[in-house]
C-alpha cells in the first residue's frame, strides 16, 4: 500500500542520515560541525531571552543574587561566642536561646537539603520545569517559549531516542561480537572502539557538549578515577575520552543485559547484591583489579549518591583504603542549558531520561587532575577529605561534610556527640581563659 | 514534575496564617516551599522523622526538645500553619508591630513574652507551668549527652534552680524565669530574619 511505503521509505532515510552524519562519524572521532552550530544558536536565543527578562521586570534583578544567598541571615559565631551572657561561663537557663535558635534555622534552612534539589536558575532559560520565579513577560518570548517547545519534543526528542535506541544496541551487538574473541591486544583494542562509539553516539543523543581540561593527567592503567556524582549519566561523559573499568551492582532488565555484555569484551567489576554488603569482598576484588596494571583505571564515586551539583559531599573512605594512585576528576555541570541531577526518590530512571532528552543540552566542564597517593601518616579518611577538597575547589563546588546517604539515614551519633562534648567542657570546665562579658 | 509555583494561593488557609503569625506573604511562601521540601513523602504534614532528618537539628544538643515544640498535646504530625505557628516565635520584633498593635488582639507570636513561653517549654517536659529539679536534670542531661557525671549535673542543676527560685518550691515557675531573663536581650538572642 502505498501509505506503508511512503511511511517506510520516510524511515529508511530518516535512519540513512542519522547513521551517515552522526554515528559514523562517532566511530572515528570526528564531528560535522552540527552540534556547534546548535549550540551557538542556543546560547545567542538565551541571551537574547535573558535580555528580554531583565527589560520587561527590572524588579526581578534582585533574583540575580538569590541563587548564591542563603533565605535567612545567619551569625555564624561559634558556640563560645553566642552563648555568652550575663555573667561567668558556666549553665546558665538562657542557653536553651542559642540551641533553639540554632535549631530553628537549621528547619528553616539547612545545608544538606537543598543538596538534593535542582539547582535554581539565576535566569529563565526557557524550560517550564525551570520556571518558578519567572511570570509572562511579552508575546515574543512566548512565541520563542512555545518554538522551542516545538522543536524539542517534536524533533529533538524522536532523534535523541532513535540514537539512543542505536547506541545501546551497538553496545551489546559489538561487546558481545568482541567478547568471542580469545584474549589479545587485538581484543583490547577493538573493545576500546566499540565502547567509544557508543559512548560518544549516546552522548550525542544527549546533546552533550563536553570540554575536558588538563587532558595529561588522564587515569592510566592500574589507577583509580575518582570523581563527584551528579547522574547516571557522569558516566557516560566520563567513558567518551578513555575507558575505564566500571564498578557497581548488577541490576536486572536492560541494565542487566547491558553489564553481562559489557564484562564480556573487557574486565569490569559487577557485585551482587549480597557482595555489596561484605566490604572485605569489596576491597579484596578492587585490590585485585588494581594490582595487575594491564587493566583499565576503576571509575569511583564516593558519594555513593546524586548531589546537585553545587557541592561535594563526603566521600566515603572505602575507595581510598584499596591503595594505588587516586585519580581525582571534578564534573561541573552548566545548567543554564539543561538539569542533569538526577533526583533519585522524585523521577525515576526513565522520567529522568525523558527530562533530559526534552532539555536544550548537557554541557560540561570535566577536569582531570594530577593524581594523588595517600601520604606517610595519613589515614583514608583525612586522604579522602583531601581529594574532596581538591575536586570541590578545582570544580568550583562547595565543600561540606555531611553525608550524602543522609537523604536516606540519619546522622551518626558521633557528630552530636561532638556538640555536647563542646558544650559540656564550657559549662563545666571552670571558664576559659578569655571570656567575653556583655 | 513538582513544579513550584510562586502564587501564595497555593498555601492552604493563608491569611488565617499571615494573621496570626505576622509573616510577609513573601516569607510565608518561602517557609511553605521550605515545608514542602521536608516533607518528602508529600504527606501534607511533617512527622518527627522528617524533622530529624535534618542533620544540623539531630546533632543539636536540644534537637529532640525543638522537635517536640512542633508536636503539642501527644499529636505525631504538623500541618504548615502549625509548622509556621512555631516559626513566628522567632520572627524579629519590628518597631511596626509595637505601634500599630491593637490591645484587643492577642499577643503576636513573636512578642517578648511568647519568645520566652517558648523557651520555657524547651525545659519544662510535662507543661505543667514549672519547670521542677527533675525535669531541669533531664534536660541538661540531653544538652550534654554522656559528657557529664551525675555529681556535677546535680551540681549545676541545684545551682540554678536556687537561684531562680524565689517562692522556694523548688522548681521554676514562669514568671520566675521571666524575672531571672529581665535584663537579657531576648529579642535579639531568638530572632532569626528571613531575608526575602
Amino acid at each position: 500500500m502505498e501509505g506503508a511505503d511512503l511511511a517506510l521509505k520516510l524511515l529508511s532515510t530518516w535512519l540513512t542520515l542519522v547513521v551517515g552524519l552522526i554515528v559514523l562519524p562517532s566511530a572515528f572521532g570526528l564531528s560535522l560541525g552540527i552540534s556547534e552550530l546548535y549550540m551557538k544558536i542556543l546560547v545567542k536565543t538565551l541571551e537574547w531571552a535573558t535580555l528580554r527578562i531583565e527589560k520587561g521586570a527590572p524588579k526581578e534583578s534582585v533574583l540575580k543574587n538569590s541563587a548564591s544567598v542563603g533565605i535567612i541571615q545567619r551569625d555564624e559565631s561559634p558556640m563560645e561566642k553566642g552563648l555568652s551572657g550575663l555573667r561567668g561561663r558556666d549553665f546558665e537557663l538562657s542557653d536553651a536561646f542559642y540551641f533553639s535558635k540554632k535549631g530553628l534555622e537549621a528547619i528553616v534552612e539547612d545545608e544538606v537539603t537543598q543538596r538534593f534539589s535542582s539547582e535554581e536558575l539565576v535566569s529563565w532559560n526557557l524550560l517550564t520545569r525551570t520556571n518558578i520565579n519567572f511570570q509572562y513577560i511579552s508575546p515574543k518570548l512566548t512565541l520563542v517559549w512555545v518554538l522551542g517547545v516545538l522543536i524539542r519534543y517534536c524533533f529533538l526528542l524522536p532523534l535523541r531516542v532513535t540514537l539512543a535506541f542505536i547506541g545501546i544496541s551497538l553496545l551489546i551487538i559489538g561487546t558481545t561480537l568482541v567478547g568471542q574473541l580469545p584474549d589479545s591486544s587485538i581484543k583490547n583494542c577493538l573493545s576500546e572502539l566499540v565502547h567509544l562509539t557508543c559512548c560518544r553516539v549516546c552522548v550525542r543523543s544527549l546533546s552533550g557538549t563536553i570540554h575536558y581540561h588538563n587532558k595529561q593527567y588522564r587515569p592510566q592503567k592500574g589507577g583509580i578515577c575518582v570523581a563527584n556524582h551528579t547522574s547516571p549519566i557522569d558516566v557516560l561523559i566520563l567513558t567518551t575520552d578513555g575507558c575505564y573499568a566500571m564498578v557497581g551492582q548488577v541490576h536486572g532488565g536492560l541494565m542487566g543485559i547491558i553489564q553481562r555484555a559489557m564484562v564480556k569484551a573487557c574486565p569490569h567489576v559487577w557485585f551482587e547484591r549480597s557482595e555489596m554488603k561484605d566490604r572485605h569482598l569489596v576491597t579484596k576484588r578492587l585490590r585485585e583489579h588494581v594490582a595487575d596494571k594491564k587493566k583499565l583505571p576503576i571509575l569511583i564515586f564516593p558519594e555513593g549518591t546524586c548531589i546537585n551539583n553545587t557541592s561535594v559531599m563526603m566521600f566515603k573512605k572505602g575507595s581510598f583504603e584499596i591503595g594505588g594512585t587516586i585519580y581525582p576528576v571534578a564534573i561541573k555541570y552548566n545548567p543554564q542549558f539543561g538539569d542533569a541531577f538526577w533526583n533519585s526518590s522524585k523521577y525515576g530512571m526513565v522520567s529522568y531520561l525523558l527530562r533530559i532528552m526534552t532539555s536544550w543540552a548537557i554541557v560540561c566542564d570535566v577536569w582531570y587532575m594530577p593524581p594523588m597517593t595517600r601520604e606517610e601518616g595519613e589515614d583514608a579518611v583525612q586522604f579522602a577529605n583531601r581529594v574532596k577538597s581538591a575536586i570541590a575547589v578545582q570544580g568550583g563546588l562547595t565543600e561540606l561534610p555531611w553525608d550524602g546517604g543522609l537523604k536516606r539515614a540519619k546522622v551518626k551519633d558521633t557528630f552530636k556527640e561532638e556538640q555536647q562534648k563542646n558544650y559540656s567542657k564550657m559549662i563545666v570546665g571552670n571558664g576559659s581563659p578569655n571570656l567575653e562579658l556583655d | 514534575m513538582g513544579s513550584r509555583s510562586s502564587h501564595a494561593a497555593l498555601i492552604p488557609d493563608v491569611d488565617h496564617i499571615r494573621r496570626e503569625t505576622g509573616f510577609s506573604q513573601a516569607s510565608l511562601l518561602r517557609l511553605y516551599h521550605r515545608f514542602q521540601a521536608l516533607d518528602r513523602e508529600e504527606k501534607g504534614f511533617l512527622s518527627r522523622l522528617d524533622l530529624q532528618q535534618i542533620g544540623a537539628l539531630a546533632v543539636n544538643p536540644l534537637g529532640d526538645r525543638i522537635i517536640d515544640s512542633f508536636f503539642p498535646n501527644g499529636s505525631q504530625r504538623v500541618d504548615f500553619a502549625g509548622f509556621a505557628r512555631v516559626l513566628a516565635h522567632f520572627r524579629p520584633v519590628d518597631e511596626d508591630d509595637a505601634t500599630i498593635r491593637d490591645p484587643k488582639q492577642p499577643e503576636p507570636l513573636n512578642s517578648r513574652m511568647n519568645k520566652l513561653r517558648f523557651a520555657f517549654q524547651l525545659y519544662d517536659l510535662d507543661r505543667d507551668g514549672k519547670i521542677s529539679r527533675n525535669e531541669m536534670l533531664q534536660v541538661l542531661r540531653l544538652m550534654v549527652g554522656v559528657q557529664v557525671t551525675d555529681e556535677q549535673l546535680e551540681s549545676i542543676t541545684d545551682r540554678t534552680v536556687q537561684e531562680a527560685d524565689e517562692d522556694g518550691d523548688g522548681a521554676v515557675s514562669f514568671m520566675e524565669f521571666t524575672k531571672s531573663l529581665e535584663k537579657m536581650n531576648i529579642e535579639q538572642k531568638m530572632s532569626i530574619r528571613i531575608l526575602k
